[in-house]
């Protein structure tokens, strides 16, 4: 099985072809304002290293930080309407109300809060009203909007609510783009609803995005199904993806250390991806990435779904180094510009990537141009960018235990040989390509999070681990390589009964469809 | 006594990370309130603080909080219109308004709901609260400890179902009653617990309480904002101790009787190299031990926060691999009476020990530095000898005689937000 991996970050979009557990060839190429161009570029690059014919791949792996930097950056995102099901709960607080005031102002479309809803036990709250919805409907389509958000309290535990409010949406406005909150998150409503209107206001860039994929393979002559890395460092088919762009925010730094850990063998470990602008750490836990439990802030907005426990600090090969002061060390970079701007390259910005040069880590550019910086200055800037690793790969840890520490990404020259707390430091071939490694091995997942409520442990982790397996399958996986990777249950307080929220996650092989 | 101010929307920030650290773990995040009132201060809501012991003898003070489940909470957010709404069905009911409203539980999500109901209501908030911190259960307050009836206790849903319980044998029994009403409600509901006069407000509950949140937010923002060390601060600022500072290694948690138990590993880090720090856990930390050695208790305040932020870590959310430090802050005076101890010390919470407080001899009702904004003067009373108090016997009307005005009339007009 042939597979190609490209991972769209940033500054780079990286490429490679695996047959099997074999590195055939890779790619590192700067990304283009045209997204769709650039993975073209580098999958056309690496074809013809390799001189593989196109119709050989078996599949195409992509992993897009696209969409993430559209909710940042603030553009490419659509007007969206907010349907919450959950009077008279809930009602104090409406949508969009802890949003940046700037990003709330592209996104926030029409609101509606109509009753419904289920109580923590499963009961309604009250009977929902279906005219309400109906109404709501009808205004979203008389405004124009093409995209609606639905949130329905305590939905993580019924998806009721939201199924009723999507089917009189199909029926008001057909062809409407409609993200129910259930699918994406967990319990904890205002930050599920805000990912839930994120996700909806991406979807036309999403769309977009993916079906120019598909076409532009399709011209090259790849027959090859097309997956999506997500954010839990495995894949979902293309049109599954275009329907939730927000399982690809992290893929960049996901892909990387599930790269990390095929390239290395090791599936407990710390890693960290050296790039030009940033630095993220993050953990390996069973070869996959350490999810994040709590609040995560997107573009300024409080999120709670799957995302990679993360940690970024701005120091990459382009952070800039005050000429005047070795330790005071970015966070600014010079970004995609290093090589018109570095010192080394013939520019006059001092960059880590000169400090690593005058220091003899890498051969780049012209040493002669950093030659005449003191052996002091360059001794103390690389003391203190040394530091700064440890004291945040530490940060890390979950627990003393000496643990290995994985460095990837181009910026990998700037790593100490040696760190306090680690076993060791774990360099592995390809490493600079290695976050296209991790989306071109990425597995198919299935997860669960529910309570259940008077089942007990064991039968309640089972129910959990069987629907975590249909869902894997569902997504595309061999059912014949499923291995449970997550466990987690946590018993609640005050709930009747013997309540307990079971998590499972499931993963298995892309099934072989050729 | 300190003169009457009025919260800024920096200060509801403030305060919220204040009360999640007197919350000692338990009590549920304030995020939501504190959200619901920035929201109400939108539109033009301004909430008022009072100084306790600016009340007469005989005004009469409302006292609110939320009951359920944190984890509900996270679904149904707040609902300070119930709370506004408890407090009307309290005064329809005693056919009496009140002068304020003072706060059940200063620690957690429950220190905002006095705040909820002044914005909507204008009553101002007293400042002042019935723990001094966060606890699970009624009997584990102020009023408690001091023998004040447990009732009555007017209890609103969200979708404006309501109770009054009229009486009630004592607060356990309160607590028992009100528990199972809330879970018929959905797991959340909204209280006004029994109102108490003003004399009684002065001498039975823990005073200052809300500006000691709204210190403890003010020094933590500061640290961040001057890059100093949080957790020094507090430490500076409270007299408290640093415990143990380590890495959390692991996590045990079960539900019994609607509570969550359980402990916390701590492996030690820096000067604690080499040692071990184990919490358990009723909603609230409750013991804590270094290398099987008892060190800390409630009624002491036990606040797991974090290293680097200063923000405390709950017992809901604490997870493998935090970095954290323990904290221990002086318990209320109240609270480590001898009475006090038998609602609150170790043995309430079915530990075989006696109380040791981390701060021998120290006096909690020293006056607090002055507050930028609402400071105090001279003249902070000495929290009463509880022990020897003699309860009044009949503190409240109960609904007979010429209290009872026709529930219409009794309630009175008063500036809600527009």
């Amino acid at each position: 099985m042939i597979r190609a991996g490209i991972d769209v970050g940033g500054t780079n979009t990286d490429a490679v072809l695996l047959q099997g557990s074999t590195v055939l060839t890779a790619a590192k190429q700067p990304t283009t304002a045209d997204v769709t161009r650039g993975v073209i570029d580098s999958l056309r690059l690496v074809l013809q290293q390799s001189a593989i014919a196109p119709a050989a791949i078996d599949a195409v792996m992509i992993g897009t930080t696209h969409f993430v930097n559209a909710v940042v950056q603030r553009r490419d995102l659509a007007p969206v309407a907010a349907l919450r099901v959950n009077l008279p709960a809930a009602a104090r607080i409406p949508p969009f109300s802890d949003w940046p005031p700037d990003l709330r102002a592209i996104v926030r479309g029409p609101v509606f809060m109509v009753r419904g809803g289920h109580e923590v036990d499963g009961r309604p709250i009250m009977p929902i009203d279906t005219a309400a919805i109906r109404d709501a409907a009808r205004s979203i389509r008389a405004a124009g909007i093409e995209s609606v958000g639905v949130t329905a309290v305590f939905s993580p535990l019924t998806s009721q609510a939201e199924d009723t409010a999507a089917a009189i949406l199909r029926e008001e406005c057909p062809g409407i783009a409609i993200t129910l909150s259930h699918d994406l998150g967990r319990i904890g409503l205002l930050a599920r609803e805000n990912v839930t209107l994120l996700n909806a206001s991406l979807i036309k860039l999403a769309r977009g995005t993916i079906a120019a994929f598909e076409q532009a393979l399709q011209a090259m002559g790849i027959q090859a199904p097309l997956y999506i890395t997500q954010n839990d460092g495995t894949v979902v088919r293309a049109a599954s993806a275009a329907a939730f762009p927000v399982h690809c925010f992290a893929s960049g730094p996901t892909n990387s250390l599930r790269g990390a850990a095929f390239l290395s063998g090791l599936t407990e470990a710390v890693v960290i991806d050296i790039g030009g602008t940033t630095s993220d750490f993050g953990a390996l836990v069973h070869g996959f990435p350490r999810p994040a439990n709590n609040v995560v802030e997107i573009g300024g907005v409080r999120t709670l779904f799957r995302m990679p426990d993360l940690l970024s600090i701005g120091l990459g090969g382009g952070t800039l180094v005050d000429p005047a002061d070795p330790e005071s060390i970015g966070p600014r970079s010079v970004g995609f510009r290093l090589t018109e701007q570095a010192r080394v390259f013939g520019g006059e910005t001092l960059t880590c990537t000169d400090i690593g040069v005058a220091a003899g880590l890498i051969r780049l550019g012209d040493p002669q141009r950093v030659a005449g910086l003191p052996a002091d200055f360059v001794r103390r800037a690389l003391a203190r960018i040394h530091t700064m690793i440890e004291e945040n790969a530490d940060r890390m840890k979950t627990s003393t235990a000496p643990l290995p520490l994985i460095a990837v990404g181009g910026g990998g020259f700037l790593m100490p040989e040696q760190i306090a707390g680690f076993s060791g430091v774990v360099r592995v071939p390809h490493q600079e390509v290695a976050n296209a490694v991790g989306a071109a091995i990425a597995q198919v997942s299935g997860e669960v999070d529910r309570v259940f409520t008077g089942l007990g442990r064991p039968a309640a982790i089972a129910e959990a681990t069987r629907v975590a397996r249909e869902r894997a399958v569902g997504n595309g996986a061999d059912p014949a390589t499923l291995e449970v990777v997550e466990i987690e249950d946590l018993p609640l307080a005050y709930l009747p009964g013997d309540s307990l929220r079971v998590r499972v996650r499931v993963v298995g092989d892309v099934r072989h469809t050729v | 006594m300190h003169h009457p101010f009025t919260l800024t929307e920096t200060d509801l920030e403030d305060i919220a990370t204040g009360a999640w650290i007197l919350g000692t773990g338990g009590g549920g995040d304030p995020y939501f309130s504190m959200l619901e009132t920035k929201l109400l201060y939108e539109r033009g809501a301004r909430v008022s603080v009072i100084d306790p012991l600016s009340l007469n003898d005989d005004d009469l003070v409302c006292c609110v909080g939320k009951m359920g489940a944190p984890l509900v909470t996270q679904e149904k957010l707040g609902d300070g219109e119930a709370i506004a709404e408890t407090i009307r069905r309290m005064e329809a009911y005693l056919g009496r308004s009140f002068t304020g409203v003072m706060i059940w539980e200063i620690g957690g999500a429950n220190g905002f709901q006095a705040i909820l109901a002044s914005a909507i209501l204008g009553l101002p908030v007293v400042d002042c609260d019935a723990m001094g911190r966060a606890f699970p259960q009624a009997d584990m307050t102020t009023f408690a400890i001091c023998d004040l009836p447990a009732y009555p206790w007017t209890m609103v849903d969200i979708r404006r179902n309501s109770i009054i319980f009229t009486e009630a044998e004592d607060w356990s029994w309160m607590e028992r009653m009100t528990r199972r009403a809330c879970t018929v409600f959905g797991s959340v509901a909204a209280t006004c617990k029994a109102p108490r006069t003003g004399r009684e407000v002065k001498t039975c509950t823990v005073l200052h309480t809300l500006s000691k949140a709204l210190r403890l937010g003010r020094i933590v923002r500061e640290a961040r904002r001057t890059h100093q060390d949080p957790v020094q601060a507090i430490l500076d600022a409270e007299g408290g101790v640093a415990l143990f500072r380590g890495k959390v290694s692991d996590v045990q948690r079960r539900t019994s009787e609607g509570w969550l138990r359980g402990t916390l590993q701590i492996d030690g880090l820096d000067a604690h190299a080499g040692h071990g720090f184990q919490l358990e856990f009723q909603n609230e930390y409750a013991i804590g031990r270094q290398d099987g050695v008892v060190r800390v208790t409630v009624p002491d305040l036990i606040c797991v926060l974090d290293s680097v932020s200063g923000e405390a870590i709950g017992t809901e959310t604490v997870r493998y691999g935090q970095r954290v430090t323990v904290v221990g802050l002086p318990a209320p005076a109240i609270l480590r009476t001898p009475k006090g101890l038998q609602h609150v010390g170790p043995r309430a919470f079915g530990y075989d020990l006696e109380f040791r407080s981390l701060f021998p001899g120290e006096d909690e009702g020293k006056t607090p530095p002055p507050l930028e904004g609402g400071g105090w003067g001279e003249g902070c009373v000495q929290p009463p000898a509880v022990g020897a108090r003699t309860p009044p016997a009949n503190p409240l009307p109960q609904g007979e005689g010429e209290n009872l005005r026709p529930i219409a009339a009794a309630i009175p007009n008063r500036t809600t937000t527009p």
